[in-house]
């Protein structure tokens, strides 16, 4: 920032009554909020918060128990394939619509739509069509081929994909919609130099422009990411964890411990788990994108 | 427009016959209609619209069919007889325990509900990101950090906290708790949105304006909000579509006369004993969806302008 | 037209919204959504709007994970509505502990709740300390088998009048194509289905050995694994039905598809309205015809400590008239659940409500699991029994030593 320096305090005053907003969400909601859970991860709590401690029972119980280990291996599954799908799908439909082509308002609400709906609604009808008795099997059955088999909702072995089918369609859309902002955002002149030196396309998206989107693809993956952490409302409409416990997902076991078993104390030890590994991850990263270089 | 089992054919009609209509000439230099780089184009684009529209037609197709039809039938078949009793009573009927006037009920609860929300999360989350972008200050990229990591917290988790820090500040139960809950939620994403949109702005005309002695405000109001039109485009969109379907807070902290319309669409949707009124479901569905398809729809021309602005900027 | 009735109800809900009153009657939140159980519900409010005080309803679908977060949340918020339904049981024990619950002995003192009630266990499970914390509205029981008459008769066998017997007709159904036992996906079903046989095939005191005393030794012992035999035997003669709700399972019968299901009463609901008749198109076994036996089960409700004297006292009107006999009769009727007094008579009752009576009157109920064991540990012997359901290589044996671990553990 430019030199001129009164004290250290009201340098950038604005700037810094600007962010106390930002500044008590993050300090007093998120921080607190996660200490609070974290402490009370190690109590007996049932129905209500106490302060009674328990040592690490929670989570001695949390993994000894087959559902949270499903739930942590599906969770692995659905979030490896829906980011790279995500991702490819949002950006390969965004450079279609920056064709400068034609209806684009409408391809672009037609993908983006899915995104209104709620996901109890998209697990519902995901659910219909993906029924072996009356969804996609049965109609190409009808059509001849009588072997056709198509269960994923009802096949405990592949029943996260059918789950990833659901997911990919209602969130694509707004991945798309995020990178075509990006795409936006590019200079025209960026696209002439390329064209002057005769530069394929191709080459100029992978070597030029997605270099230059890289603080959109680092807010997509966030989004994604978080996204994926939080699938509940999908799982719960389209399969109820089912069949068996084959398609649980973690943030459902924190929500039935916390709501269903009433035992607060399992659900946020649960939930500590959870948000352990999102800094696991999310540390070095932000380490590495903030920390080490500065502008200015 | 007599029928609606036509309507929903005629969406992907209307598609087929958009592509057609492409063949005159269009942009930037000209070419021949069908050539293989238009059919490879468009060809992909139906191709993926339709997978897009599959299940928006079933949910249309079963919204107007009866009861009997849905149970025997395939979801895919066009609908026998064509009713508008769904949609009649999703919107004006349905009930929500002795309330029977459907989701109409919620509607003006969840504009009431949605719009100051949004107004006031993007505001803040705006600032915050131009903040983190141009005026660093210490500590700054922390709190940012400590905000990216709470996106990650899973809502339920922090019921708790927040009934007990709302109900400490005296704003449980108010129009105002409900907002600031939305802001609290929408800030990691949005002021990430925002922070790196900002970041990609070239330094120069941002130093450009502080060499004009323009201050922290001016450059936010005149240079960068008029820069930013796709990225609040998107901002809408995720706000928008995320406070008008949340069912949560607005349960928690609204009474029976403020509900908003998720709460008769969860109703509809969750009711666990008796008949599952799948026509109604669907119909009720694209009825609470219309509110943030409409704001889809409009915001397209602020894409476009984005575009000009980017042009301007070149 | 359609759209001149749409525009009518637009203006109207605009109407209501700007002249949204402030309320002066009692907030009363309940997951009562469906077509029988909004008359059901009408039937209260409409006695209590008699009395001269205003019902404001506040409805949310869904119960456990949905609405409960919002009633305690709004109860720990220091916002409480005046009146709220739980399931009976344990459920909001903690709720009272805190202190945040109405005591209600007094009024059930005076008004003698305990000479007239059904069942001892119905107020039992309402009690804490000693003291009267709810008021019980009706009565479930889960220990029915509904079966389909046609088809048994289509498989050539006659309708069993047992578990047995349904076992020993399950290859001929399926010689015909039919499912024989009929289970939702859902865990709570299947969890339910192991409750039924224990309840029937094991007797009264087994059940309260393994859920009352939580005795782990019985449940790691002999007479818990003929249950879990039959329990085999279940998930054997569910194969092939892909449905996941209950009432799904419920119409599978219905359309003669499967031969029997082992449900709630209220499964009868469903074949009242695809127009069949008990005895006739199907028939009821209370106790699955082994045992006739029945839990006092139901819905209750409690009302959350307030400061206002006026709604404080509306609210010992509102329990009043939940209790009230009149209105017991009217409700339950419309809800298709049984009553709670035993001074009512419902001659509107049809042939399985009036089995279920008798069995009633003749004092042969168990207390419901859900009284006996927390929410927790249903949620793991949910967990327990939908694997058991899904996953066909898991013996008895071993889903027998993981529920002696729960019952070990249980509190």
């Amino acid at each position: 920032m430019p030199s001129e320096r009164p004290s250290q305090l009201l340098r950038n005053l604005s700037a810094k009554l600007a962010s106390v907003p930002m500044i008590l969400t993050a300090v007093v909601v998120f921080l607190g909020g996660t200490i609070w859970t974290i402490v009370h991860s190690f109590t007996n709590s049932k129905l209500l918060p106490r302060l009674n401690f328990v040592g690490l029972d929670q989570y001695e119980r949390l993994w000894s128990n087959d559902r949270w280990l499903v739930s942590i291996e599906n969770l692995a599954i659905y979030g490896v394939l829906s980011l790279i799908f995500s991702l490819a799908i949002g950006f390969l439909l965004a450079t279609l619509l920056d064709q400068k082509i034609r209806f684009e308002d409408t391809f672009r609400t037609i993908f983006l739509y899915p995104f209104a709906l709620s996901f109890i609604v998209t697990g519902l009808v995901w659910q219909w069509l993906l029924n072996p008795d009356f969804g996609v099997q049965s109609v190409i059955r009808r059509l001849g081929f009588e072997g056709f088999v198509f269960d994923p909702l009802y096949d405990a072995d592949i029943v996260i994909y059918g789950v990833l089918i659901a997911g990919l369609w209602q969130g694509t859309g707004l991945v798309m919609c995020l990178m075509l902002a990006g795409l936006r955002g590019i200079d025209e002149d960026i696209w002439k130099a390329a064209r002057i030196d005769g530069i394929p396309t191709w080459k100029t998206y992978l070597f030029v422009v997605i270099p230059m989107m890289r603080p959109v693809f680092i807010t997509t993956l966030v989004i994604i990411a978080a996204g994926i952490v939080k699938l509940y409302d999908l799982v719960v409409a389209q399969t109820g964890g089912g069949p068996g416990i084959a398609s649980e997902v973690p943030a459902k076991y924190v929500y039935d411990m916390m709501f269903l078993a009433q035992n607060l104390g399992q659900g946020f030890a649960a939930s500590t788990m959870m948000l352990l590994s999102v800094a696991v991850i999310l540390i070095p990263w932000a380490y590495l994108e903030f920390g080490g270089r500065r502008r200015v | 427009m007599s029928s609606p089992s036509a309507i929903a054919g005629a969406v992907l009609a209307d598609a087929a016959i958009e592509s057609r209509a492409d063949a005159g000439p269009r942009g930037a230099r000209p070419r021949r209609a069908f050539s293989r780089r238009n059919v490879f184009l468009y060809g992909t684009l139906i191709l993926v619209a339709v997978y897009y529209l599959l299940p928006l037609y079933v949910m249309v197709v079963t919204s107007l069919k009866g009861m009997p039809e849905i149970r025997l039938g395939n979801i895919f078949a066009p609908p026998v007889e064509i009713t508008f009793e769904p949609w009649v009573k999703a919107w004006a009927t349905a009930c929500t325990g002795l309330n029977c006037d459907g989701l109409s009920r919620g509607f003006w609860n969840s504009v009431r509900i949605t719009v100051p929300s949004v107004i006031l999360s993007i505001a803040i989350a705006s600032v915050n990101g131009y903040a983190l972008a141009n005026w660093r200050f210490r500590g700054s990229e922390t709190f940012f950090a400590i905000l990216i990591f709470g996106a990650f917290i899973p809502y339920q988790v922090m019921l708790y906290p927040i009934v007990i820090l709302l109900r400490e500040i005296g704003l449980y139960g108010t129009l105002w708790g409900l907002v600031i809950v939305h802001t609290i939620f929408g800030m990691p994403i949005l002021t990430l949105l925002f922070r790196n949109y900002f970041t990609s702005v070239p330094e120069e005309i941002f130093r450009a304006a502080r060499v004009d002695g323009a201050g922290f405000w001016a450059i936010y109001f005149k240079i960068m909000l008029p820069m930013a039109l796709p990225i609040f485009v998107v901002a809408i969109i995720l706000q928008v579509t995320g406070i008008w379907n949340d069912f949560l807070f607005g349960v928690v902290y609204t009474k029976p006369d403020t509900y908003p319309m998720t709460v008769q669409l969860n109703n509809i949707v969750n009711s666990t004993q008796g008949v599952k009124e799948y026509n109604i479901n669907m119909a009720a569905t694209i009825l609470t969806g219309l509110a943030p398809l409409a704001i889809y729809f409009v915001s397209g021309k602020l894409f476009v302008r984005g575009i000009a602005a980017g042009a301007v900027k070149g | 037209m359609r759209i001149g009735s749409l525009t009518a109800a637009l203006a109207g809900s605009a109407a209501l919204w700007a002249g949204a009153a402030f309320a002066t009657g009692l907030e009363v939140t309940h997951w009562w959504t469906s077509g029988g159980e909004a008359a059901a519900v009408a039937e209260f409010a409409e006695a209590f709007d008699a009395t001269g005080n205003e019902w404001v309803d506040a409805a949310i679908a869904g119960s456990g994970s949905t609405a409960r977060p919002i009633m305690i949340s709004r109860i720990t918020g220091g916002d409480p509505m005046a009146a709220t339904q739980f399931n009976h049981g344990r459920q909001a024990e903690e709720l009272v502990e805190a202190g945040l619950m109405r005591d209600l002995t007094e009024l059930a003192a005076a008004e003698g709740w305990a000479d007239v009630v059904a069942a001892p266990a119905l107020l039992e499970s309402c009690t804490l300390d000693g003291r009267i914390y709810c008021v019980p509205v009706n009565i479930h029981s889960w220990q029915w088998m509904w079966l389909s008459n046609k088809a048994f008769e289509e498989a050539g066998v006659a309708v069993p009048a047992s578990w047995e017997e349904l076992v020993a007709a399950a290859p001929k159904l399926r010689e015909a194509g039919k499912i024989p036992l009929a289970v939702g996906g859902e865990p709570w079903q299947q969890s339910g289905v192991f409750n039924v046989l224990m309840n029937a095939l094991g007797g009264k005191e087994l059940t309260l050995k393994v859920y009352d005393d939580k005795d782990a030794e019985v449940a790691a012992g002999p007479e818990v694994a003929k249950i879990f035999e039959a329990l085999v035997q279940a998930r054997e003669m569910s194969q092939g039905g892909n449905v996941k709700s209950w009432n799904e399972a419920t119409n599978l019968v219905i359309t003669d598809q499967a031969g029997a299901q082992i449900m709630g009463d209220w499964a009868q609901g469903e074949f009242q309205v695809a127009g069949e008749v008990a005895g006739v198109d199907y028939t009821c076994l209370p106790g699955l015809g082994d045992n006739a036996i029945i839990s006092a089960d139901g819905d209750a409700f409690y009302f959350p400590l307030l400061d206002d004297e006026e709604k404080a006292k509306a609210q010992e009107t509102l329990a009043s008239v939940m209790f009230n006999a009149e209105t017991q009769v009217a409700f339950n009727l419309k809800k298709g659940s049984l009553p709670i007094r035993k001074d009512v008579d419902l001659d509107a009752a049809n042939d399985c409500m009036k089995k279920g009576l008798a069995i009633l009157a003749a004092g042969n109920t168990i207390k419901s699991t859900d009284s006996m064991i927390t929410p927790d540990t249903t949620t793991q012997t949910n967990e327990l029994f939908t694997q058991f359901f899904a996953d066909p290589d898991m013996t008895a044996a071993d889903a027998q030593a993981r529920f002696a671990e729960i019952i070990a553990s249980a509190d």
